[in-house]
């Protein structure tokens, strides 16, 4: 093709034009990317130096070792178990399938850990460590150790779990960990981060949950290189936290075992109390649960057992049961009636059996009456009438504020679930709750602990510990936090006369110690353990006036839900007081002949190193005892049961 | 002009053409694929046998077939490419139908020694094609409406097949090299006004007709437009990639954080690190400095070029050369303006630093035939 010179240069020239504009176009674009790049590298290079260091770096909670609990002879109530699993990686198994079809013949693993472990892959990273199986005995553990070669990506694993070695003797007392609800996060200002680790576990009843601040310790914290999807690259520096700090307990775990055992199956409470200073030395409910389900994730089954159980295992009845304290009320009532000048040590009064009141007959609960009473004699052989009358002269404002002094309608503070403030009725209160006047036959009934009086039995064993030491003892369960001893409150004097204590102790020990004391079955005969205390049986049902008539129906023929409660409360050794009790037997029938043989033996067992010796009951009832007391299971000092069963 | 006119006795033969090579480009390129391979043996983590190692071979195999191409003379590249055009275009065919479905679209051939796009390959054919094309049209025919929808039909056919892939970068990259060939053969400024009008227009009626009923978009293309101009509204989503490559790219500061020292591209949180995001590690590692380094390197051989292409008086090497340059600058700006943010995420490699083998021995072909052209130009 030809083309003459002259087109050739004129294209030639329009090239290069053209070709020169291109370039500045190119030139300008270059241009901007370089500017873009110290934008960016340099102008906004701090900002986005945070913004890679946060992609990089992941800050971790490490978290700290829960403080342990002891009781007062330093035995282990809650202890950091080593927890042995099996963790599994997707990425290192490759072959899940094939590999837990391995694992499940080394360990026992069930279809639904099977069908769990499988979601949980499919659910997280290649990665994440899956966890297939917890609380392995040692040796499953060492066999998945073992067979490691033929199980790749298999990890046995070591972490730390709560374990209560005391199970049900302390569930009610120590309650147990679990994890943290969403429930728990909301009732938090500011929670700890903590608790948003996954499986970290916080106190959920008991000690350990009113101890949480103490138990729980401080975070420390790890930071940690992470890629992309999360994966872990190395750990660039850590910061140990604190671990949480250890408990002492004044409960004495041996008398604590040996007081439930003693309740057996019964629907009880006891609290064993050292009055000098307040130390809990046994709170026990009856029946217990056994805490560690709960730490492991209680089953459907277990739970619905638990609380389809009409003798309510789950409720912790030495605190949180409030009940008709019955005649140990009278103790009350007695105090208020000598403090108001009513009636003096000296006063006598006479029982035919009733009083009338407003057209009303107030029955005694011996028919025929007692005839002359005194007051030692109306709380021994637990006079109704005697107090009917001071009741009635005293009034009941006069009646609730001694029930106060003596600890009664009172919220005790102590680390525990549901404590109850029980209560003690005035002429207010009941106007308040019910709106009616208060009326005598209100007074009447409350002055031997009926109507709406209510106590539970830690605010019973206070009373007796105060009228036993003469002192506002102030109840306690913590004796020492990471070994330092926890300061008693300074014990100040009852504003009540000693002499009206002493008359009204003399009183409490005719109970157990005269011929026709209520509880004289229930004697201690070791002259140096004298016993003293006061029955009562609540009625939690009317008696009508037909029924009285035709003969008030016996316990044994009742109902076990309508039948009395049991009381018990006393202390020993009578002329140098060490130790209160206060017993409740849940519609057991009467105090003096449940009750009562139970608070003695709690008192003793804390009195005593060991089982209660078989001098110390009177000698017709030694053989029984000797029966009953071998019949119970009781731990070893290692606190495992003999033989491994359990009662 | 064509090389009839010229004294072919001037132009070198035999071995003594190597002499003729421009060396300083050859050597530019190798220096720029260097810093590639420096990068993939960093973003490996230091291990040369994951990608280092296999770019290598690439690059040294392109390089030879780059030599071959060189000292074959341009004349006999000039007469092969209809045919060339023709079978990279049979090549698209058969890709559209038989082709390996990656990354969510049909965009190569396994030839089983290595994977083939043919796209890729088209970047340059087509180039050939145009500069053959105005070497052979009459000047006086250029700007004729006739002879303009030919070389316009030779670029939208086989673009849209690309675009059917879907491959939006090598499209657009296809039509603007073409349009770069076809302009600087001395096609009328008004049709490229008119083009840049309706093109203008086009984009405004996109933009205004949204949320009526008759908008052009689908919405979830509105959203990708949306996640470009605004990244952090979906962080998590399409916005992630471009905000990590910038955190990437940012925190290198001026000198950068060391070589593998990059805390972005090791522990994975950059996407497509050792292809088309490549550029954010060597900003990471090297900061601003290497990166700016890198862009002066690609800015050299962009002037090679175009110096190259003004000096030749052959029209087919002037408008290939310039073809070439235009392409290779596309890649370089379509890349790096998505990397920093400032264009949406399409699929364009860095040329000689991305890992992979297609783009890699095209542009090394590419080179070659450039090198062809500047051995046997017309003295």
């Amino acid at each position: 093709m030809r083309r003459t010179p002259r087109d050739t240069e004129a294209t030639s020239r329009n090239f290069t034009r053209r070709a020169l504009l291109m370039t500045g176009a190119m030139g300008a674009m270059m241009s901007a990317l370089g500017v873009r790049m110290h934008t960016l590298g340099v102008r906004q290079a701090g900002e986005f130096e945070l913004l890679a260091e946060e992609n990089r770096v992941n800050i971790q909670l490490v978290p700290p070792a829960r403080g342990l609990i002891f009781d007062r002879n330093a035995k282990p109530l809650a202890a950091n178990e080593q927890n042995y699993r099996v963790v599994m990686t997707k990425e290192g198994a490759g072959d899940t399938e094939l590999v837990l079809n391995r694992l499940s013949h080394v360990i026992p693993l069930t279809a639904d850990d099977l069908e769990r472990v499988r979601k949980d892959i499919k659910r997280n990273s290649s990665f994440v460590p899956i966890t297939v199986a917890d609380r392995l005995s040692w040796e499953d553990f060492s066999k998945v150790a073992l067979n490691a070669p033929a199980l790749p990506g298999v990890t046995p694993e070591v972490g730390l779990s709560r374990s209560y070695p005391r199970d049900i003797d302390l569930a009610h007392v120590m309650g147990y960990v679990g994890p943290v609800s969403e429930k728990d996060l909301e009732s938090l200002e500011n929670p700890d981060p903590l608790l948003r680790i996954p499986d970290f576990q916080i106190g959920k009843i008991g000690v350990e949950k009113w101890m949480e601040d103490t138990l729980r310790g401080t975070a420390g914290t790890k930071r940690l290189e992470v890629n992309s999807v999360g994966r872990v690259m190395r750990e660039l520096e850590r910061i140990e936290g604190d671990p949480g700090a250890d408990l002492t307990l004044t409960i004495d775990a041996d008398v604590q075992n040996f007081v439930q055992a003693r309740l057996g199956i019964e629907s009880a409470a006891c609290v064993v109390m050292d009055v000098r200073n307040g130390d809990i030395i046994a709170a026990v409910s009856s029946p217990s649960f056994d805490p560690n389900l709960f730490v492991r994730g209680i089953s459907f089954g277990d739970y619905n057992v638990l609380t389809e159980n009409d003798h309510r295992p789950l409720a912790n009845k030495s605190v949180q049961g409030a009940y008709p304290p019955g005649s140990t009320f009278k103790i009350v009532t007695a105090l208020a009636g000598l403090k108001d000048g009513q009636i003096t040590p000296e006063y006598k009064a006479r029982c035919i059996g009733f009083v009338e009141s407003n057209g009303t007959r107030f029955h005694c609960w011996k028919a025929g009456g007692h005839g002359s009473v005194s007051l030692p004699k109306s709380l021994a052989e637990s006079c109704d009438v005697f107090y009917y009358e001071i009741a009635q002269k005293v009034g009941i404002e006069k009646i609730a504020l001694m029930a106060r002094e003596l600890g009664l309608g009172v919220r005790h503070d102590l680390p525990m679930s549901a404590i109850t403030e029980g209560n003690i009725p005035t002429k207010a209160w009941k106007q308040e709750r019910y709106k009616k006047d208060w009326v005598i036959g209100d007074t009447i009934n409350a002055s031997i602990g009926q109507g709406y009086v209510l106590t539970s039995p830690l605010q019973l064993a206070v009373m007796t510990a105060r009228v036993a030491s003469g002192t506002q003892v102030i109840p306690r369960l913590i004796k020492a936090i990471d070994g330092k001893p926890v300061d008693i409150a300074p014990v100040l004097p009852l504003e009540i006369d000693p002499e009206h204590l002493r008359v009204v102790r003399e009183g409490l020990v005719d109970v157990v110690n005269s011929e026709h004391g209520t509880a004289k079955a229930s004697k201690i005969v070791d002259e140096t353990l004298t016993f003293a205390g006061k029955t009562g049986t609540s009625q939690v049902r009317n008696i009508s006036a037909a029924e009285r008539e035709t003969g008030v129906v016996t316990n044994d023929n009742l109902p076990w839900e309508k039948r009395d409660h049991a009381l018990f409360v006393g202390y020993a050794p009578a002329e140098n007081p060490r130790y209160a009790v206060a017993v409740v037997v849940e519609h057991g029938g009467g105090g003096s002949a449940v009750a009562a043989p139970i608070a003695r033996d709690a008192i003793l067992r804390a009195l005593s190193d060991g089982v209660p010796p078989l001098t110390a009951y009177p000698e017709s009832q030694r053989g029984r005892m000797e029966s009953l007391l071998k019949a119970l299971v009781l731990r070893r000092a290692d606190g495992t049961f003999p033989e491994g069963d359990k009662a | 002009m064509s090389f009839l006119e010229y004294r072919l006795k001037s132009v070198p033969t035999g071995v003594s053409k190597i002499f003729y090579l421009n060396w300083a480009l050859f050597l530019v390129v190798t220096a720029v694929a260097a810093i590639g391979w420096l990068m993939l043996y960093s973003i490996a983590g230091g291990d040369i046998e994951t990608w280092a190692e296999p770019q290598m071979k690439r690059y040294a195999a392109g390089f030879v077939i780059s030599l071959a191409v060189a000292l074959t003379p341009i004349w006999f590249w000039r007469n092969m490419s209809l045919l060339g055009y023709g079978l990279t275009f049979v090549l698209l065919l058969i890709v559209e139908f038989f082709g390996t479905v990656g990354m969510g679209a049909q965009r190569w051939i396994d030839l089983g020694f290595m994977r083939l796009q043919p796209s890729e390959l088209m970047k340059v054919t087509l180039v050939m094609m145009l500069a053959a094309y105005y070497d052979w049209l009459d000047d006086k025919r250029i700007s004729r409406p006739l002879w303009v929808l030919v070389p316009v039909l030779l670029i939208i056919v086989p673009t849209v097949l690309v675009l059917m892939q879907p491959n939006l970068g090598t499209s657009v990259m296809l039509i603007i090299a073409g349009a770069a060939v076809m302009f600087a053969a001395g096609v009328s400024w008004w049709y490229f006004g008119a083009v840049a009008l309706i093109g203008g227009a086009a984009v405004a009626s996109v933009f205004f007709t949204r949320g009526t009923p008759w908008q052009f978009l689908h919405d979830y293309q509105y959203k990708r437009i949306d996640t470009f101009l605004d990244p952090s509204a979906d962080p998590l989503g399409a916005g992630y990639n471009i905000i990590q490559a910038k955190i990437a790219l940012g925190s290198g500061g001026w000198t950068g954080k060391g070589f593998m020292q990059g805390t972005q591209s090791r522990l994975n949180f950059l996407p497509e690190k050792h292809t088309d995001f490549i550029f954010t590690t060597l900003g990471e590692e090297f900061g601003f400095v290497g990166a700016f380094a890198l862009l002066i390197l690609y800015t050299l051989i962009l002037v090679f070029l175009i110096w190259a292409a003004i000096q030749n008086k052959d029209r087919f090497s002037q408008l290939f050369i310039i073809g070439i340059a235009a392409n290779f600058f596309l890649y370089i700006a379509v890349n790096l303006s998505m990397v920093m943010g400032m264009a949406p995420v399409v699929g364009v490699p860095l040329p000689f630093l991305s890992y992979g083998g297609s783009a890699t021995l095209v542009l090394l072909l590419a080179f070659g035939l450039v090198q062809s052209a500047i051995v046997h130009r017309p003295r």
